[in-house]
């Protein structure tokens, strides 16, 4: 096997937090059967919502496209088994908060038929520019929550001068061992699904990132890469320190550069793809399987029996809870993501996205006793990973100055949740901070409102100051081609009017 | 099934402000022993009454106030204010001129600016200024340590406790039978008449470095304080900061001129140095809160402190020099933010 290496960046602050991963780690993945009803919502991605393309009633194959994309972060969704659409509805999602949006749903009729295979084996005769193409064809979008388009993340990077594409295996938050044991059963996919990547960027250095809590993981990798013998590909072995997995946090570990603010990785020459879209990228190039499963883990002291399983894309989540052993008696919270990042959910009706890396079904965790003023100890500030003031913030979130939120870069904030955690006065900093930026971004839709306005209007005015002026000089013109033209006019003129009054006696 | 919404993160808090007072009150324990020891019964005294006082305070203020009593009763930072004003306060101390102090720190200062948290002045540092322009003599009743070869007179259990509750000292005695000028106000009276460092020094009282009796209890202090630094309670910023601040100028001006110039051993376990630097600087509702920001207000502290010493009318300088770089805090905080990870330095987030 190839052994990790360890040079690392900086980071700062950060938790070391119990990770609870054992749990669900102990048994290989779980495939899930195909269940009675898949939910696709047509918005699995962060740009504008797929268009169905099929209608109620259609038959529908396993693979076959369902929602193709629409604007240009779209993502194609695709249907995860055969059977029937029978209806486009809106339903419960997690997206949204567990409100509803719209959704696909397919009656599936257990045969499981798919479309035809169209893999491109001999993925290295195609033109990057068609890799990519194909790429954004197979629904992939970024599978550690961010659910970013793959294809365009990939198009954008091409157009920079991109060195480095990081395989982010990561996985810092608690809980989650999705991509844990992903890596562990399916190293040598992940591995060539990053050969197709670099293909696809025309880029030659792979760094596969992987936290050192995962020993397993890192041999996996390391065997699967000595097989492969790419010496384009590096492993790096990262500290376990939470959030050391989010895409500007891991490029500031691997290369020891900082992402500008406001920025992308590609800023730095960097692309972070998650080692599930790796996967994912294989699946769909080489064997023709787009976007239709993901592993996903089902843990927290609310299940009976943690577990990592493979659900199609659209699986409701209370039938995966079964295949946990149901749920515990004092369950009380469902959580979609991780217990830092993680959306807290109403309903187990909510379906698996590709988003899915981890639901988790916990009992109470509410801090107790009262959220006290701050006593601006400063733990928070320590333990931030950008450098924030998180205690200078929450000031300002009070007093609602969005000027010194800025300057104090709330923009900046990645939510990671942290400084809430070290915070002995229990105040929900990072849900005041969503609640600021939330209104920061407010304000501005309403300058940019008022400002349309004020164009409007300003535009108006002008358009009925021109009208006037045009009416006045029309009148002066006039005014003046009757001087100029003298008595004789003038009396011609009398002359027609009394011509006038003759003929129309009244 | 339905389940309840939350915010994330759901992740238990790791912290809260209540046991981060009770460890700050656990770490004065062994200095509150060596000072009982040294210094007699009377520190017991006047920490019941200032914990008393500050608790009623607290209580009364919550009450008009209208805001929820047991929170603020079950935060301990009253106590921990008592605790401080305790240390800081003479082993023979009348119950009105600690209590005055205790109210003064918890009405004044803490709460008629908003409460725990929204005191721009340490409370403990306010009430002890307060009693110290108000009743500047009881100020100076320290008994004489505990060591054999002083001569003074003890005073019994009872004896303190009837001088804390009266203000009276037994018929027979007067109060320069039973207390002494502390090594620092030895030092400022010594070289106002002229005498140099090294002659004054001689003085028993002077014990080892800083006086009897103070230099072991600055000791326990910085048992307790390495404690609470072990325990991530308190950052090494701020302690350093005051360290260096008061033991750097120090250090210089005895290397000049040693005669008028006590060193820095005596600078650091005379008066309340050690107090200072682990338990009252490192206050952190108001302390500078930014990293490089706790140490300059450190350093101004300790610098502070070495001035006051040397030039001021004040045998210690501690409480004036904390409430002084107090109202420094907000420019500190400001002047020394962090840099925004992404951003250039000195240039400001986008705004």
């Amino acid at each position: 096997m190839t052994a990790p290496t360890y040079d690392l960046g900086k980071l700062h602050g950060g938790l070391r937090l119990q990770g609870n991963k054992q749990e669900s780690t102990t048994q290989p993945i779980l495939e899930v059967p195909v269940p009675s009803q898949l939910v696709l919502p047509i918005e699995q991605h962060v740009g504008e919502p797929a268009q169905p393309v099929v209608g109620v009633g259609d038959y529908v194959l396993k693979g076959q496209l369902i929602a193709e994309p629409d604007g240009e972060l779209g993502a194609p969704v695709h249907a995860s088994s055969s059977g029937t659409v029978v209806a486009i509805e809106r339903w419960p999602v997690s997206r949204r908060h567990g409100d509803k949006a719209p959704c696909i749903v397919i009656e599936c009729d257990g045969k499981d038929a798919a479309v035809p295979s169209s893999a491109i084996p001999d993925y290295q005769s195609q033109a990057p520019a068609d890799l990519l193409l194909r790429i954004l064809d197979g629904g992939i979008v970024g599978l550690g929550g961010a659910v970013f388009p793959t294809a365009q993340k990939l198009m954008q990077a091409r157009t920079c001068d991109t060195e480095y594409l990081i395989l982010n295996g990561v996985e810092c938050e608690p809980y989650i061992s999705c991509d844990d044991v992903l890596m562990r059963e399916r190293a040598p996919e992940i591995l060539s699904g990053a050969q197709v990547l670099m293909h696809a960027l025309q880029i030659n250095v792979c760094y596969v990132a992987v936290e050192s809590d995962k020993p397993e993981a890192l041999m996996r990798l390391g065997e699967a890469l000595a097989e492969l013998d790419d010496d384009r590909i590096v492993l790096k072995q990262v500290p376990t320190i939470y959030p050391s997995g989010g895409e500007d946090q891991l490029v500031q570990l691997v290369t020891n550069r900082e992402v500008p603010s406001g920025g992308l990785p590609t800023d730095v020459g960097c692309i972070v793809q998650n080692v599930g879209t790796a996967a994912a990228i294989h699946d769909w190039i080489l064997r023709s399987e787009p976007l239709i499963s993901r592993v996903t883990t089902i843990t927290g002291d609310g299940v009976v029996s943690p577990v990592n399983i493979r659900a199609r894309i659209g699986t409701p989540i209370e039938e995966v809870i079964k295949l946990a052993g149901g749920y515990t008696d004092h369950v009380k919270h469902l959580i979609i993501g991780g217990p830092m990042t993680g959306k807290s959910v109403t309903t187990d009706e909510v379906p698996l996205v590709k988003a899915s890396n981890c639901v988790l079904a916990i009992s109470d965790t509410a801090p107790e006793g009262d959220e006290l003023a701050c006593i601006r100890c400063g733990d928070c500030a320590a333990v931030c990973p950008v450098q924030l003031l998180p205690q200078q913030l929450f000031w300002y979130a009070c007093a609602d100055d969005e000027k010194k939120l800025r300057e104090f870069g709330l923009i900046d904030c990645i939510e990671c949740g942290c400084c809430d955690l070290v915070c002995p006065s229990h105040i929900p900093l990072t849900a005041d901070f969503r609640i600021a930026k939330g209104r920061i971004r407010e304000l501005a839709d309403e300058k940019a409102r008022a400002e349309r306005a004020r164009h409007r209007f300003e535009a108006r005015n002008q358009r009925l100051e021109h009208e006037q002026q045009e009416r006045e000089a029309e009148l002066t013109r006039q005014k003046d081609s009757a001087k100029s033209a003298g008595p004789a006019a003038i009396a011609e003129i009398l002359k027609r009017k009394q011509q006038d009054k003759k003929d129309d006696p009244r | 099934m339905k389940f309840e919404r939350r915010e994330a993160p759901y992740w238990s808090p790791q912290a809260n402000v209540a046991s981060l007072m009770l460890q700050v009150l656990a770490a004065l324990v062994p200095a509150a022993i060596a000072h009982v020891w040294f210094f007699g019964p009377g520190f017991i005294f006047n920490l019941l009454v200032a914990a008393i006082f500050a608790l009623a305070g607290e209580a009364f203020m919550m009450w008009v106030r209208r805001r929820p009593l047991e929170v603020a009763l079950s935060d301990y930072s009253a106590l921990v204010t008592a605790a401080l004003l305790a240390f800081a306060l003479p082993s023979l101390t009348p119950w009105w001129v600690t209590a005055t102090g205790a109210l003064f720190g918890v009405v004044v200062a803490k709460h008629l600016y908003g409460g725990l948290g929204f005191n721009i002045f340490n409370p403990a540092m306010a009430g002890y200024v307060v009693i110290l322009v108000t009743f500047p003599m009881y100020l100076n009743l320290w008994v004489a340590p505990r060591m054999g070869d002083i001569d003074y007179q003890h005073l019994t259990i009872l004896q303190t406790l009837v001088f804390t509750l009266t203000g009276n000292l037994p018929d027979a005695l007067g109060f320069d039978a039973v207390t002494r000028a502390t090594p620092l106000d030895v030092m400022k009276s010594g070289l106002n008449n002229m005498a140099t460092a090294t002659e004054i020094r001689a003085n028993p009282v002077m014990g080892d470095f800083g006086g009897r009796g103070w230099e072991w209890i600055g000791n326990f202090l910085a048992l307790g304080g390495f404690w609470l630094l072990i325990k991530k309670i308190i950052r090494w910023q701020i302690p350093v900061g005051v360290g260096v601040g008061l033991l750097g100028p120090a250090f210089i001006m005895y290397l000049v001129d040693p005669g008028t110039s006590p060193g820095p051993g005596f600078h650091l376990f005379a008066g309340a140095t050690i107090l200072c630097a682990f338990f009252i600087a490192t206050d952190p509702v108001s302390a500078a809160t930014s990293p490089k920001g706790r140490l300059i207000y450190g350093l101004g502290i300790g610098f502070l402190i070495w001035c006051i010493r040397r030039w001021g009318s004040y045998a210690d300088g501690v409480a004036f020099a904390v409430l002084i770089m107090n109202m420094a805090v907000p420019a500190i905080d400001y002047l020394t933010r962090p840099r925004i990870v992404g951003h250039d330095e000195g240039v400001e987030a986008d705004g």
